[in-house]
């Protein structure tokens, strides 16, 4: 909580447009002249670029992040409101706009603070430069799990805590008594001893005078009011009653609909198709070859694609066309096998002398596993608005990085950003699919071409087979135990090293480890998908220790508790799940209970899963309990449901989830092949939150990276089969039944 | 043009042959709470009711339900300021996340309990396995599904299903 204090330029009022604002810049430079103009309306008054006050009192927190389910809105909102005691009944939220004012300098922050490099989805937030976007914070990005942890703890309450200060200021200065004697509460300023009060709304002029606080105080948690109780979201009551507005939702006068074909192999031009309008499809306003791809515009989306399917398009062939899956997997053996071989395979991580306790070692256990790629299958399908006029450009689109968007469809069309307005709009899902930038500049290619907004949708097709997925790879693993069972030699060969960089280290004790890593390359566009590459490392580390553990005769929470003995987090994670999954208590046949846990994101998390394997080698997962320490649960529920709604979709990608490639293209389509649990498939959850003390932690992806793991080394404990291969069900269960029962 | 009746009310629509209910009634009706998902009735989101009865209306053709009752999630709650039984009930589980699947779930939830008002685990799980919901909500929609039954039978005396 130090960190900010550093750059905590907090600046004072200026007039904008007629209107008095304060303006309370977080970071230097005082922008509030601007920010005014973008958010405030007549007679409000904007507290600081995260807050605004108007007459009626109402507080509205100014929310630099996207809502695609998480609760950001609700939850960064209370961290604020709570700092500055307003009355939350009067607490309203607007996201912020698309503007270099609300570049997320404090996420960015976070991950300087936190890494020593930056994932992969803030890269090219402006202008391409990376560096430059790191100079310039242009960042607004709702990703890594890090609204709560940086925006809310560095911005949003620091926000609230210093409108409070300027308030009470302002009050002291006018009834004349000293600041200490005020009283803040439900956004009314008393004094107790002169029996006077007012409104925030009545002092907010007085306050734009006051001296902002270099250093606002901070409250202790024993004083928070709303941080760690569950407020209900805000952003509900209009997502049951159909008037949420997604981004599919956008209507604009004039508008007409488009969609899109793409090459269906990755990297291949379209060769031929007729662009001149089908006589047989009614509806159709325009058919456009932009290269990789070809699009329609027509009055609806279903005269769009039906005219679509109809087009005869040829694309060049090229030299992905013939590429399958086992060619990418077996590229991927001969680049790890290269990579030993030259020894220009890439060190993660080195401690003592593992080669050497290898060669020593009593036992060795050596596993190689195996994940596929993976889309990310947002309920909400790929689209974007876009209408392009006067030299400028508007689009509305759900974005997870609304700034990015607007600097590709500047540079994309070669104009200024100030000349491109972001309209974001609600998220159906986002899952780190909506950080990229691809459908909003097709869109925006489309709208170049016409003279009214169009509003590109793409089929569920397109969106499984033109995602950014989840990397496949492959993993070797090794370790050697010594005569009592103790790991004393790890060594991992992994491949690709995206975000976060960590996550191929592990949590446990083991004196001698070398982590290696190699990048061949893949044609297959990645992703951030979900916990990134803690899905990936969370289910190879958490298997193989479960190897371990076996090969040691140990059981697997004891073995993962007597590894983490220098962690007292974990220790305490461990004892409240063995007590909460009763660990020791028997299940019936062919049933078995695994547990996982990993740190990623800040929180750590563990999961039990009880699962049953019936003899047609069905399995069904019953039950997982998962505890976190989320540090401090700011919205208990709303943590909790991120835990449910991280384990629902790790569950769907571990059991079933698997794109595969034939023919150099996507083979799946739709949920009829990429299937994802429904409801019937889906497990009870009970969910346990830790508050350490510790600052808190992520919530949107911490319990993803945990479920894929927890259920193998379920089936493991149930059948005696060791899953090293994603998904579940490319391992033929029943002959294990068969054997053990 | 095709006169089609939703949620009470008549609109005359253009619906070539075979194009589906849904994109009459986000494009035309602008009713866009009912969505779009996957457009093979595989995933739910685009449930509407037609003469009470649950169909995915990204496969059914327009032309098909002229003339009957079409009610979208526009069209459930009894009336502006009131919310349906279920509805509250999804606001008091807490139920949605991002909420986009959230139309059809509700609309899945209400076409079940106006068929069954006190449903099993079992009778809820086979009602709702048509409707994805990515954000995996699914212990909280059957426990709001649950939450709703209950109001209903304590409210028999106001049937607001009807």
């Amino acid at each position: 909580m130090k960190k900010w204090t550093r750059r905590a330029f907090i600046g004072t009022g200026i007039l904008a447009s007629g209107a008095l604002v304060i303006g309370v810049a977080i970071r230097p430079g005082n922008r509030s002249s601007k920010v005014a103009g973008l958010i405030a309306e007549e007679g409000e008054t904007v507290m600081n670029i995260w807050l605004k006050i108007s007459p009626d009192n109402t507080v509205t927190a100014i929310i630099p992040h996207a809502e695609m389910g998480q609760g950001v809105h609700t939850t960064l909102a209370m961290m604020l409101a709570d700092e500055m005691d307003a009355d939350w009944s009067k607490v309203k939220f607007m996201e912020a706009p698309a503007d270099k004012e609300y570049a997320n300098y404090v996420v960015a922050k976070g991950f300087i603070a936190g890494n020593k490099t930056f994932p992969k989805f803030l890269e090219g937030t402006i202008d391409g430069v990376f560096l430059t976007a790191v100079k310039s914070m242009n960042f607004q990005i709702t990703g890594g799990s890090a609204s709560v942890r940086f925006t809310g703890q560095q911005g949003m309450r620091i926000a609230g805590a210093a409108a409070k200060a300027m308030l009470l200021q302002a009050a002291a200065d006018t009834w004349k008594v000293p600041v200490e004697e005020l009283k803040a509460e439900k956004s009314i300023i008393s004094h107790p001893a002169s029996n006077q009060s007012t409104t925030f709304a009545e002092l907010a002029q007085a306050a734009a005078k006051v001296k902002a606080p270099k250093q606002p105080r901070l409250k202790t948690p024993e004083e928070f009011t709303l941080m760690g109780t569950s407020q209900p979201r805000l952003d509900i009551p209009a997502k049951v009653t159909g008037a949420a507005k997604f981004g599919m939702d956008v209507v604009l006068p004039n508008m007409k609909y488009a969609t899109i074909k793409a090459a269906p192999v990755f990297g291949a031009k379209v060769k031929t198709v007729n662009t001149s309008i089908p006589s047989d499809s009614e509806g159709v306003l325009k058919v456009l070859n932009l290269e990789n791809a070809v699009a329609v515009v027509a009055e609806g989306y279903w005269q769009a694609k039906s005219a679509l399917d109809r087009l005869n398009i040829e694309f060049e062939s090229t030299e992905n066309e013939g590429k399958s899956q086992d060619d990418i997997f077996n590229g991927y053996q001969m680049a790890m096998d290269k990579a030993l071989e030259e020894e220009s395979i890439e060190e993660h991580f080195r401690s003592g002398d593992a080669p050497t306790a290898l060669s020593e070692a009593e036992t060795i256990v050596e596993a190689e596993y195996q994940l596929p790629f993976l889309a990310h299958a947002t309920m909400e399908p790929m689209n974007c608005t876009a209408w392009v006029h006067n030299g400028k450009c508007e689009i509305w689109c759900g974005s997870q990085n609304p700034l990015g968007a607007k600097a590709a469809v500047a540079e994309f069309l070669d104009i200024s950003p100030e000349q491109v307005t972001v309209h974001n709009q609600l998220l159906g899902g986002g899952f780190g699919r909506r950080s990229e930038t691809d459908v909003i500049k097709q869109a925006v290619a489309i709208a170049k071409e016409v003279d009214f907004p169009v509003k590109l949708i793409w089929s569920r097709e397109e969106d499984t087979q033109h995602d950014v997925y989840r990397e496949a790879t492959i993993s070797r693993m090794k370790a050697g135990l010594d005569q009592s069972g103790n790991p004393v030699a790890y060594s991992h060969q992994f491949l690709f090293k995206h975000h976060p960089p960590e996550a191929a280290d592990i949590p446990y004790t083991v004196p001698n480890q070398l982590i290696q890593f190699t990048s061949p390359s893949s044609f297959v566009p990645w992703g951030n998908w979900r916990s990134v590459d803690h899905s990936v490392h969370g289910f190879l580390t958490e298997s193989f220790i479960d190897e371990l553990a076996f090969a040691a005769k140990k059981d697997p929470l004891a073995f993962r508790k007597n590894l983490t003995q220098d962690k007292p987090r974990f220790q305490k994670v461990l004892n409240l799940i063995q007590e909460k999954s009763d660990w020791n208590s028997p299940l019936p046949a062919n049933w078995g209970r695994g547990i996982a846990i990993a740190q990623s994101f800040g929180s750590i998390v563990a999961e039990v899963a009880e699962v049953e394997v019936n003899v047609e080698g069905k399995v069904k997962v019953h039950r997982v309990v998962c505890v976190a320490d989320a540090g401090f649960a700011i919205h208990p529920d709303g943590f909790k449901a991120q835990m449910e709604s991280g384990i629902i979709y790790g569950l769907a990608a571990a059991m079933s989830g698997e794109i595969t490639i034939e023919n150099g293209a996507v083979a799946q389509s739709n949920f009829h092949d990429y299937q994802v649990t429904r409801m019937s498939d889906a497990p009870r959850i009970e969910t346990y939150i830790i508050n350490s003390g510790n600052p808190p932690g992520g919530a949107g992806e911490p319990s993803t990276p945990v479920i894929a793991p927890a259920v193998t080394n379920a089936i493991f404990n149930a059948t005696g089969v060791r899953i090293r291969q994603l998904p579940i069900s490319k391992t033929d269960l029943r002959v294990s039944i068969q054997q053990t029962t | 043009m095709i006169n089609l009746t939703i949620n009470g009310k008549e609109y005359p629509v253009e619906a070539p042959a075979g194009m589906p209910l849904l994109w009459v009634i986000r494009e035309q009706c602008e009713l866009t709470g009912t969505k779009f998902g996957c457009g093979i009735a595989q995933c739910g989101a685009c449930t509407v009711h037609v003469d009470g009865q649950p169909i995915r209306s990204c496969i059914t053709p327009a032309s098909s339900v002229e003339g009957k009752n079409i009610t979208t999630i526009e069209g459930i709650a009894p009336d502006e300021n009131t919310l349906h039984i279920v509805q509250q009930a999804w606001i008091e589980e807490q139920t949605p996340q991002c909420g986009y699947c959230q139309s059809g779930q509700i609309m899945s939830a209400v076409a079940l309990l106006n068929e069954n008002p006190a449903p099993s685990d079992e009778e809820i799980e086979q009602a709702m396995s048509g409707n994805i919901c990515r954000c995996g909500m699914y212990g909280r929609i059957k426990s709001a599904i649950k939450r709703a039954s209950t109001a209903l039978q304590a409210s028999t005396s106001n049937p607001q299903l009807q």
